[in-house]
């Protein structure tokens, strides 16, 4: 029996470490693009306000960069340090997409943006553009094999249990390419970069606005950082995470703990816009219906009925009995590897196995398990509802706040008149809202993914590895305040760099008397 | 000939050599940036010293980290029960290993953006860690991997590690990481003799003669050590089949001193490897001290190379032994990944391994010359 309390490290490890790595990648997705985007009518229009202002969000995007960079070392390792048998069970169909994504996107991201820093006097203007251009494509093709990792974690196709070396492995390569969850993941994730991305510039071009320094960087930015910011929020809604939803168990059944649907509806249901759910009575409390809605987004049909908690729970139950089978099976074919008959029933019970490793849970032989444990095992695959519930509203909320104000920033910048103060107030003050959608909507996939690491096919409790648990207590410690520190100094540093603001600057404010401000002001 | 190419057999010993070579790569380009990590405070003592030597791996730190990172995607895709094994057995070491390399490319990073010569003292420790300590831990990990790690596993093929960090600290493992260090050191005075311009290059090249000549030494003494037996030594006594699934369980192997010389005496030919990581190194001591720049960092590379050869060629086909448990041991036969997803990583490294590498070369070529004090200065904010 593994040690609960290592498994609740490992988890607690591994989601401080996601999440502060997630810190730093999507304004890593976003700026890239939108230097990119500068640099290009830079070298279309060669006027050198366009350098300048990719040269200053250059730096901005640097400062950030390297956390990134420093911190996903981490999470290549964490997988080997604190879920060795994780590693092993599926590291034949999940290592390949993280080899590729070294390989084909970071090697090109990280290769180029050394040149983004260093090259600007020895390339040509045009030369330097493709090498930010290959840049930002690394970064998004790393985001890309990274997802098809993840995506594979919550919809494991092409890959099957190979009872000779007990562990999955790949059979179809392309499905676990083409896997229609990592798509998803993927349009959506990097289209919240973006947002991120677009929000961080319409912020700090808005705080500049209002303190009336570097007007020229700031207007541009400020036209630019809305447009590309309403788009890809309209993407990251439009393109949302849930259009995956309806593919598994564990996937309708997350739909389900977001929506905190407890009892199957008839087709197309309703949207819970608030309520109080209790996993206690299994019901909610106080809802508030909206008809049609959760029909559309969970099927993207009007005539698809969406399984409710019960009914999934129902359905793990015949799973873990079925699972029961294949796990006798393959203990029969570990005595015997000629036994036949037992390698049939393995064949027909395979897809299940997962299943019965829930009950390892509460006895080391799921064989020997009551009929109370299968019914606590299936009550175990429900997530915790109350925190989806709620979690996945306030990303949407954050999501369509964010939507708003790109849209009045852009409608106001798209008139003649001045734009109103109100406006940059606003962006200053939207700053926060993409990180903190980007970390619940992790939170929503990944906690909504429990009890399974591997969706269907390995419970997280048996995946960790054999460590004691003072171990892992001494490395949270240790990443605590190595993290801790850097966060510290790393916005320290963009508030520096953006006090300090573009090098060109001085020219341009001087230009325009009694605009000019003093180099160093204190942030609002 | 498609199906030799891609028979199991084949792709086992395709990615026990592309193992090797990812680990050399790693050495050989993010080896001498650590390197110049662990030179910093010895080769540059003023404040545009060491803007010198950090500039002269300011634009390659990046590409060049990949490497590690990328082995360490590859062990996963191709030998997973070594990555789990690895990874979680030697795991207070890799978390200082981690720390380290999250230091690094911050340092690099943040060091300039203050001119306050407190703050920029503190980031040259860092780099300093980062260069030194995942050298000397690497060079440990590789000499506990000689002497064989406590460990088995289960009848569920869950890996069980029965050793801990002080385990791993003993004398010959620490002689093992003693070698490591003074080699990265070698290829890092190396670039910095061929790269830095001025004062930085020549005391580079002062530190290199004695890194490169320890280095020659040490190995030589390291070959002693696995001649006597006491550096381990494990061979494979049941019949090998080199198709068969990957499962650790279903083999003989015992402990055996003479083992890691058994390749060599079959081969005679394979001395050339141990032969070269001696004289590699004899050649880049030469070379620091005639000046000839480019052929003394040739010679540390191929000195890298040779030497982290050595060790593949000694142990194969084991690539981490059991002590406890000799017959767990991981070899390349039974440790590997399954048949189709070697067969896709190899097409898909038969791809892009070459572009990579093409536009590395294009980068290191538009960065050519060498970095001076002048040059940072006129780089301005463009340079660390």
């Amino acid at each position: 029996m593994v040690d609960p309390l290592l498994v609740e490290l490992s988890r607690l490890q591994f989601a401080l470490t996601a999440l502060y790595h997630f810190l730093f990648v999507p304004l890593t997705l976003g700026l890239s693009i939108l230097i990119a985007m500068m640099e290009t009518v830079y070298v279309m229009t060669r006027r050198p306000i366009w350098r300048d202002m990719t040269k200053f969000w250059g730096v901005l995007f640097g400062i950030n960069f390297v956390l990134g960079v420093a911190t996903g070392i981490t999470m290549e390792f964490q997988f080997g340090m604190n879920w060795a048998y994780y590693s092993h069970y599926v590291g034949d169909v999940f290592g390949a997409p993280l080899a590729i994504e070294g390989l084909m996107a970071f090697f090109l991201e990280a290769t180029f943006v050394g040149l983004f820093f260093f090259g600007w006097d020895r390339l040509s203007p045009r030369a330097h553009l493709i090498v930010t251009w290959l840049m930002a494509l690394g970064t998004n093709l790393s985001a890309l094999w990274i997802l098809v990792a993840n995506g594979w974690m919550q919809n494991p196709v092409g890959a099957a249990f190979n009872p000779e070396t007990m562990r999955m492995e790949v059979t179809d390569f392309m499905a676990v390419i083409f896997n229609p969850v990592a798509q998803a993941k993927f349009v959506h994730t990097v289209s919240a970069g973006y947002v991120c991305g677009a929000t961080f510039m319409l912020g700090v071009s808005g705080w500049y606005l209002l303190r009336g320094r570097h007007i020229e960087l700031a207007k541009r930015s400020f036209v630019i950082a809305s447009a590309f910011g309403l788009a890809s929020a309209l993407s990251v809604v439009v393109l949302g995470d849930e259009s995956g939803y309806a593919l598994t168990d564990n996937q309708k059944m997350k739909l389900a703990a977001i929506e905190a649907m407890w009892k199957t509806e008839p087709a197309p249901a309703a949207f819970t816009a608030i309520g109080i759910p209790s996993l206690k009575d299994r019901e909610t409390h106080f809802a508030i219906h909206i008809p049609w809605v959760m029909g559309l987004i969970g099927t993207r049909s009007i005539d698809t009925p969406i399984p409710g908690i019960e009914e999934l729970v129902a359905k793990a139950e015949q799973r873990i009995r079925s699972g029961v089978l294949a796990y006798d099976a393959l203990e029969k074919i570990k005595a015997n590897r000629n036994d036949g008959v037992a390698r049939a029933a393995f064949a027909e019970h395979s897809a299940d196995m997962g299943y019965a490793l829930l009950l390892k849970q509460y006895l080391p032989d799921p064989r020997q398990a009551s009929e109370q444990q299968i019914k606590d095992a299936a009550w175990s695959t429900v997530p915790g509802v109350p925190w989806l519930f709620f979690g996945f509203r306030l990303m949407v909320l954050c999501g369509f706040v964010l939507i708003v104000v790109f849209a009045l920033s852009l409608w106001h910048t798209a008139r003649e008149q001045e734009a109103p103060r109100w406006l940059f107030r606003m962006a200053l003050l939207a700053l926060p809202l993409p990180w903190l959608a980007i970390e619940i909507g992790w939170f929503v996939a990944e906690f909504g993914r429990q009890p399974w690491i591997i969706e269907g096919v390995l419970p997280t409790f048996l995946a960790t590895s054999e460590l004691g648990a003072w171990n892992l207590m001494l490395t949270i410690a240790g990443f605590t305040l190595l993290y801790g520190t850097l966060a510290v100094i790393e916005v320290r540093l963009l508030l520096a760099a953006i006090r300090k603001g573009p090098e060109i600057a001085a020219v341009i404010d001087a230009a325009a008397p009694g605009r000019s401000q003093p180099a160093l002001q204190p942030a609002e | 000939m498609i199906e030799f190419l891609f028979s199991y057999e084949t792709l086992r010993l395709a990615w026990w050599a592309l193992l090797g070579v990812l680990l050399v790569g790693f050495a050989a380009m993010d080896g001498f940036d650590m390197g110049v990590g662990a030179l910093l405070p010895f080769v540059a003592k003023t404040d545009i010293e060491r803007r010198v030597a950090i500039n002269t791996v300011g634009p390659v730190w990046e590409g060049n980290q990949v490497w590690f990172i990328l082995g360490g995607g590859a062990i996963f895709a191709a030998w997973p029960a070594l990555y789990a094994l690895s990874f979680s057995g030697f795991y207070l070491a890799m978390f200082l290993v981690l720390a380290a390399l999250i230091l690094r490319p911050v340092g690099f990073k943040y060091r300039s953006k203050k001119p306050d010569p407190a703050w920029r003292a503190r980031w040259d420790w860092a780099l300093f860690i980062g260069g030194a300590v995942p050298a000397l831990i690497f060079g440990v990990a590789i000499g506990n991997t000689l002497q064989g790690v406590p460990f088995h596993f289960t009848p569920d093929l869950r890996p069980i590690y029965e050793g801990n960090l002080f385990g791993l600290l003993n004398p010959l493992a620490l002689f093992c990481g003693l070698v490591s260090l003074v080699m990265i050191v070698m290829h890092g005075a190396a670039w910095l003799a061929f790269k830095a311009d001025g004062i930085v290059s020549l005391r580079a090249k002062a530190f290199g003669f004695w890194a490169a000549l320890l280095t020659a030494i040490l190995f030589a003494l390291g070959g002693v050590l696995v001649w006597s037996g006491l550096l381990g030594g494990y061979s494979v006594t049941s019949a090998i089949v080199w198709d068969g699934p990957s499962n650790p369980l279903g083999k003989t192997v015992v402990a055996d001193g003479a083992a890691w010389l058994a390749n060599f005496r079959a081969h005679p030919l394979l001395w050339a490897v141990p032969g070269l990581g001696v004289a590699a190194p004899l050649l880049a001591a030469i070379g620091f001290k005639a000046g000839s720049e480019g052929l003394t960092f040739l010679a540390s590379k191929l000195a890298v190379a040779a030497i982290i050869a050595t060790v593949g060629v000694a142990m194969f086909p084991i690539l981490l032994p059991s002590s406890s448990n000799p017959a767990h041991s991981l070899t390349v036969f039974d440790a590997s990944s399954s048949r189709a997803t070697l067969r896709n990583m190899l097409v898909v490294t038969a791809i892009f391994m070459p572009v990579v590498l093409a536009y590395t070369a294009w980068v290191y070529r538009v960065l050519w010359g060498k970095v001076s004090e002048r040059s940072v200065e006129e780089a301005g904010h463009s340079a660390y």
